[in-house]
């Protein structure tokens, strides 16, 4: 049972972690209706700016941290602007390879600027741990779990509160339509980017002290991502972040109670079987056809 | 210039529109067989791999290209086509047998992908593909009495008639591209017939060729077995080329190495499948090209620019240090993913038509007729 339980907290510590970069999608997806494949790497050039700042630097961890993100939202709408803007609005197909070819970009020229070492970030939850009888729960797995829920919240309040939310939610639906309503869609879709390369900055900061961050990290959990939020249903926020969670708890499991090598394709069975029955996710929208 | 007047169906559907055709293939044929007798060992291997890779890019064209599904799974397809002709190898069954059954086995496979996938569209189609190869990557991993899991399997040299086909030697190179010519060929054919056309309908849009009474779901199956079952014939041939396999390489690096032989090429043309594979083949031989005279070139320009030689030194240093860094490789790629994306989303083939009439309508030719429109996206949640 103990097992059980401490599977459960680091699986769901863990499905957090997804849950953050799956968040990065579903913004990108809800707001422009263009899946970024590079978010991954988005997460770990975050992450090294962190690792820059305060392990090179030796600038505080909070300073650090928002110096990141900072800089991240910046480069989102760089980013944004070279690379998804001019196609925006063409097949889907297009800027998904834009995308790609912007991860592959990034992973490499981050293994040529800081090499292709492992690399860890020091953090104020890094040592401390939390015993609840004789369950043991790490701070960081914690300050993961805090984290998403808070950057959850926020979120969804943002996208359904405020008339920059709805601003976004509408030049997704038809761009055309929200243009001549006269919301400004290129700013928006911009600061969606910035937004997400955000989150994905506090993600790959978030993760540092579980698994180092090295240029190949983005890949390997961007491709865990992807399930996450296909699972909840692109496009639903707290969609995201459950289906991080099961995913996370997936994997947690599978690699705790079955033979070796399930844990790494629990996750994408479940998704292939999710897909079968219900293609628009757990909490995706059925939206009827329009001819 | 010269013009053709399509008077009926059958001018539209032609294999050959003209004779130019047949003039300027077949010199293209006449080179592609003399080149093992002209060209080094090394370019002749290259050529080979071009085969190959044009061979899935020909797969993987029908399937993205005319049919309009996205796979980031062939690397999967290619393992089973290896993987059947390794296994098979073993028990002395001969090269035809094997190779059908590697065709066979992996178009079964694919149309078993198919049906699921005949409910997903788009992103989730692509991610759904992705799962496949993932889980295919495992199985390969897993069932050792048959793959031997990450040991890998060596595969014996080709026999075809008793005769032994060294996988260096020049009749593997016609072996591999009488393959090509022959998907080719194949592939023309079938985009000619109603399967073709349907396909093609099914691309441009799926309502519309519903309304039309093609059985959109049918189509749908049978384009994923055809384009796994061509994957799995060149996967053969690859395990051949290698002589070794083993599970890490058929990663999502090569699917997606795949995605970009049909995109630099072109994505709707069976041209831009052999373009593409030759880029895509000819990229190491320049990465090397790079690493070994780059920095000479640009030492030797900056001193035409009157810098004095510590200056040149240190350039030349950098520059070397820029060049034979582990990953510029991908940081290649994914600018030229990027830049024909934005800049020439009909990939190498279409530069080529451009081109082309350029020339053909010399003091006429206007730049918009290439000009992208603008285009302002609906939703495709509720498509």
């Amino acid at each position: 049972m103990l097992d059980f339980v401490q599977q459960l907290v680091s699986g769901i510590a863990l499905g957090c972690v997804y849950g953050l970069i799956a968040l990065g999608f579903v913004l990108i997806y809800k707001a422009t209706e263009v899946v970024n494949f590079a978010q991954g790497d988005l997460m770990m050039l975050g992450g090294f700016f962190a690792f820059t700042f305060i392990g090179m630097l030796g600038l505080n961890y909070w300073l650090g941290f928002a110096g990141a993100v900072a800089a991240m939202a910046l480069f989102g709408m760089l980013a944004e602007r070279v690379v998804v803007r001019p196609i925006l609005g063409y097949p889907q197909f297009s800027i998904i390879m834009a995308t790609i070819g912007l991860g592959y970009f990034l992973r490499s020229v981050v293994g040529m600027i800081w090499g292709t070492d492992d690399f860890k970030i020091e953090t104020p939850f890094s040592d401390g741990v939390l015993r609840i009888g004789s369950l043991v729960l790490a701070y960081d797995k914690l300050s993961v779990i805090a984290a998403t829920i808070i950057l959850c919240a926020l979120l969804y309040l943002f996208f359904n509160r405020t008339t920059l939310g709805t601003a976004m939610r509408a030049s997704s639906e038809n761009m055309l339509a929200a243009y001549y309503m006269g919301i400004p869609v290129k700013r928006v879709v911009s600061i969606v980017w910035a937004i997400a390369a955000a989150v994905a900055t506090a993600a790959g900061v978030l993760l540092a002290p579980i698994t180092f961050i090295h240029s190949n990290v983005g890949l390997v959990l961007g491709l865990k991502a992807f399930p996450a939020a296909v699972l909840g249903g692109f496009g639903s926020i707290p969609g995201a972040v459950v289906g991080g969670v099961l995913i996370g708890v997936i994997e947690s499991m599978a690699g705790f109670y079955l033979p070796q090598g399930w844990k790494d394709v629990a996750p994408y069975i479940v998704l292939l079987v999710v897909l079968l029955l219900k293609p628009e996710g757990l909490f995706g929208v059925h939206m009827r056809k329009k001819v | 210039m010269r013009f053709l007047f399509k008077t009926d169906y059958e001018d539209d559907i032609k294999l050959v529109p003209h004779s130019g055709y047949i003039v300027s293939y077949g010199i293209l044929l006449a080179f592609l067989l003399i080149a093992p007798f002209v060209l080094s060992s090394y370019l002749v291997s290259q050529l080979v791999f071009v085969c190959i890779y044009a061979t899935v890019g020909v797969g993987l064209m029908i399937l993205t290209g005319f049919t309009g599904q996205a796979s980031l799974g062939h690397a999967a397809f290619l393992a089973i086509g290896a993987y059947t002709a390794a296994y098979l190898q073993q028990f002395n069954v001969p090269f035809p047998v094997y190779f059908l059954a590697g065709g066979l086995l992996t178009g079964v496979v694919g149309a078993l992908v198919g049906f699921p996938a005949l409910r997903l569209t788009g992103i989730y189609l692509v991610i759904a593909t992705i799962s496949f190869a993932f889980i295919v990557e495992e199985i390969l991993a897993r069932w050792e009495t048959v793959t031997h899991g990450n040991e890998g399997m060596r595969v014996k040299t080709l026999s075809l008639f008793g005769q032994a086909v060294p996988q260096n030697g020049p009749t593997f190179y016609y072996l591999c591209l009488a393959i090509l010519i022959l998907t080719i060929v194949g592939t023309l054919n079938l985009l000619r017939s109603p399967t073709g056309r349907a396909f093609v309908a099914i691309r441009d849009s799926e309502t519309a060729a519903r309304s039309m009474g093609v059985n959109v779901s049918l189509y749908k199956v049978k384009s994923f077995a055809i384009s796994a079952a061509i994957t799995g014939l060149a996967g053969v041939l690859f395990a051949h080329k290698l002589s070794f396999i083993s599970p890490e390489m058929f990663t999502l690096q090569l699917s997606i190495e795949f995605i970009i032989v049909i995109l630099i090429g072109g994505t709707f043309s069976l041209h831009g499948a052999v373009l593409g594979a030759i880029f895509l083949v000819m990229i190491d031989p320049f990465l090397t090209y790079l690493k070994d005279d780059l920095p000479g070139i640009i030492a030797g320009i900056a001193a035409t620019f009157g810098a004095d030689s510590i200056t040149a030194g240190k350039i030349h240093g950098n520059v070397a240090a820029i060049a034979s860094a582990n990953g510029l490789k991908g940081a290649i790629y994914g600018v030229i993913i990027v830049l024909f994306v934005l800049f020439e989303p009909l990939g190498l083939y279409g530069r080529w038509l451009k081109i082309k009439l350029f020339f053909q309508l010399f003091p006429l030719y206007k730049r918009a007729t290439f000009k992208r429109q603008k285009i302002y996206v609906k939703s495709e949640r509720n498509r």
